[in-house]
């Protein structure tokens, strides 16, 4: 009887998005008369910090400061439609849509600047605090609220924009079944060690190491947060989580949250995550999305590393120490795999 | 059914209600008192996001009968700040990105804290163990963990 350790290891391409009927996100943004801007979605924010990551977003395509841009999520009944928060596609397709709302709502902003500042819109420029200037002379220059509050009350405009991504639908190839699903990937790599106990079964993490391709990471620390997150999740799909009992009578499987198994903050192991950015052509500031896939690699990796630790194929989630008992015992003890 | 009045200390100020018979504190807390720092979770003493301090111990307050802290002194998260200074923790908290959905979060720093006022000085371990009866569904711990050590770091700091 003896603990082994494995080491194993996944590589994973992760769609961003889907394409069915377009995968739509709209985005409405529009200023008061204060100069602030609001952008309306109907995408929730769940904490993964899409709030944050749109408002970017906004503020860099109005250029304008971040602190003057306000995100709206709340209201799916009047705010403007989104297929919702999953599939990886946050940043990327409702980014897109905010994108284009706010590059429309600043051609408008620059349209009221150039009529008070008595000069074209096309020679006028942002300066990222606030003002508008005429380019190359920048005391020649307008505050956004002024500029705000003259569209509102003397020019009779509304400095507003729309936007939607949507992605052509792709027809499935009949001959071949060959589509189109998605218009960007992301992908990664991750290597976890385990220690298996052949007496009792029991699976301890020991370490991970990852890297992981996300287009431009538009919120570096917001994105090391999923990644640390989302590997726990991968980590807990991978040996802990099931609503099916797994002991031979159902009556004996969790009834409720209290009973349901997740990792807790004992069972974490060190993460050692690399960000890898290659900027998506088609996502917002090149961003693509780490959402579900930061959990995905978990999985196979842990598997692969139960088979180098002990030798045995785990093909059903979770891996459960009584699953990893039965099947040590149908191969008659386990089998340390060479390490790699 | 007969009320019963009940006076304690609520983050140091004194509060009186009454209260049915077999209520518990987080009802009292959330519905009599208008405090919702400590939230709801599972009811059950699963999850830990009720989490209070009772003369400085951590309690969970969805499993403690109102009626037993009667002359004792409840700390939540509503009294953790100092008037619009935010306590080492919370400040450690948001700087280390320990929260995401944030539901857990009231739960933790009051059992964070819980540590801190009898170990400024926790190891890692130490720190795992003191929120190893809150649940985070979002972090992987790891943030929050990270978090309670910084703000045992400053803590000591400034002292």
């Amino acid at each position: 009887m003896a603990k082994h350790r494995g080491r194993g290891i996944a590589s994973i391409n992760y769609p961003i998005g889907m394409n069915l009927g377009g995968d739509p996100s709209q985005a409405l943004v529009h200023s008061n008369p204060s100069g602030k801007f609001t952008v309306s979605l109907s995408s929730i924010d769940l904490g993964q910090g899409m709030k944050s990551v749109t408002r970017q977003i906004c503020a860099e395509t109005l250029g304008v400061p971040v602190e003057d841009v306000y995100v709206d999520t709340a209201d799916s009944d009047t705010g403007p439609h989104c297929m919702g928060s999953f599939a990886s596609r946050g940043t990327h397709r409702v980014g897109n849509a905010v994108m284009a709302a706010a590059k429309e709502a600043r051609g408008v902003m620059m349209e009221a600047a150039a009529e008070e500042l008595e000069v074209n819109a096309a020679d006028l420029d942002t300066d990222g605090r606030g003002n508008i200037h005429v380019k190359g002379a920048p005391h020649r220059s307008i505050s956004t609220k002024d500029v705000a509050i003259a569209a509102q009350f003397k020019q009779g405009k509304t400095i507003s924009g729309r936007g939607i991504f949507l992605v052509p639908l792709s027809e499935v190839n009949p001959e071949t079944g060959e589509m189109s699903p998605a218009t960007c990937y992301a992908h990664a790599c991750l290597v976890a060690e385990v220690e298996v106990d052949d007496e009792t079964g029991e699976i301890a993490m020991v370490r991970m190491d990852s890297a992981y391709e996300l287009g431009r990471a538009l919120n570096p620390r917001l994105v090391e947060q999923q990644l640390v997150g989302g590997a726990w999740m991968g980590v807990s799909h991978a040996l802990f989580e099931t609503p099916e009992p797994y002991y031979p009578d159902p009556a004996h499987g969790p009834r409720d949250f209290v009973e349901y198994l997740m990792p807790g903050p004992g069972d974490i192991c060190p993460h050692d995550i690399a960000v890898l950015e290659r900027p998506a052509a088609d996502g917002p500031f090149g961003a693509k999305g780490p959402g579900e896939m930061c959990a995905n690699p978990v999985l196979p990796a842990v598997a692969n590393a139960i088979f180098n630790a002990v030798g045995v194929r785990m093909d059903e989630l979770p891996i459960t120490p009584e699953k990893v008992l039965r099947a040590i015992k149908a191969q008659g003890g386990a089998r340390p795999q060479a390490r790699r | 059914m007969t009320k019963t009045p009940l006076q304690f200390r609520h983050n140091g100020r004194d509060v009186a209600v009454f209260v049915d018979g077999g209520i518990n504190l987080l009802v009292a807390l959330r519905e009599l008192i208008g405090d919702m720092t400590p939230k709801f979770g599972c009811g059950q003493g699963g999850c830990g996001a009720c989490s209070v301090l009772i003369d400085g111990e951590v309690h969970l307050s969805c499993l403690t009968l109102a009626e037993t802290v009667n002359g004792r002194s409840i700390e939540t998260l509503d009294g953790l700040k100092d008037g619009p200074n935010l306590h080492p923790l919370q400040r450690a908290f948001m700087e280390q990105f320990a929260a995401q959905c944030g539901y857990c979060t009231p739960g933790m720093l009051m059992a964070a804290k819980a540590l801190l006022d009898r170990n400024p000085s926790p190891t890692r371990a130490e720190v795992i163990e003191a929120i190893s009866g809150n649940i985070c569904r979002c972090t992987g711990y790891e943030p929050i963990i990270n978090a309670v050590l910084t703000a045992a770091t400053s803590g000591r700091a400034r002292a």
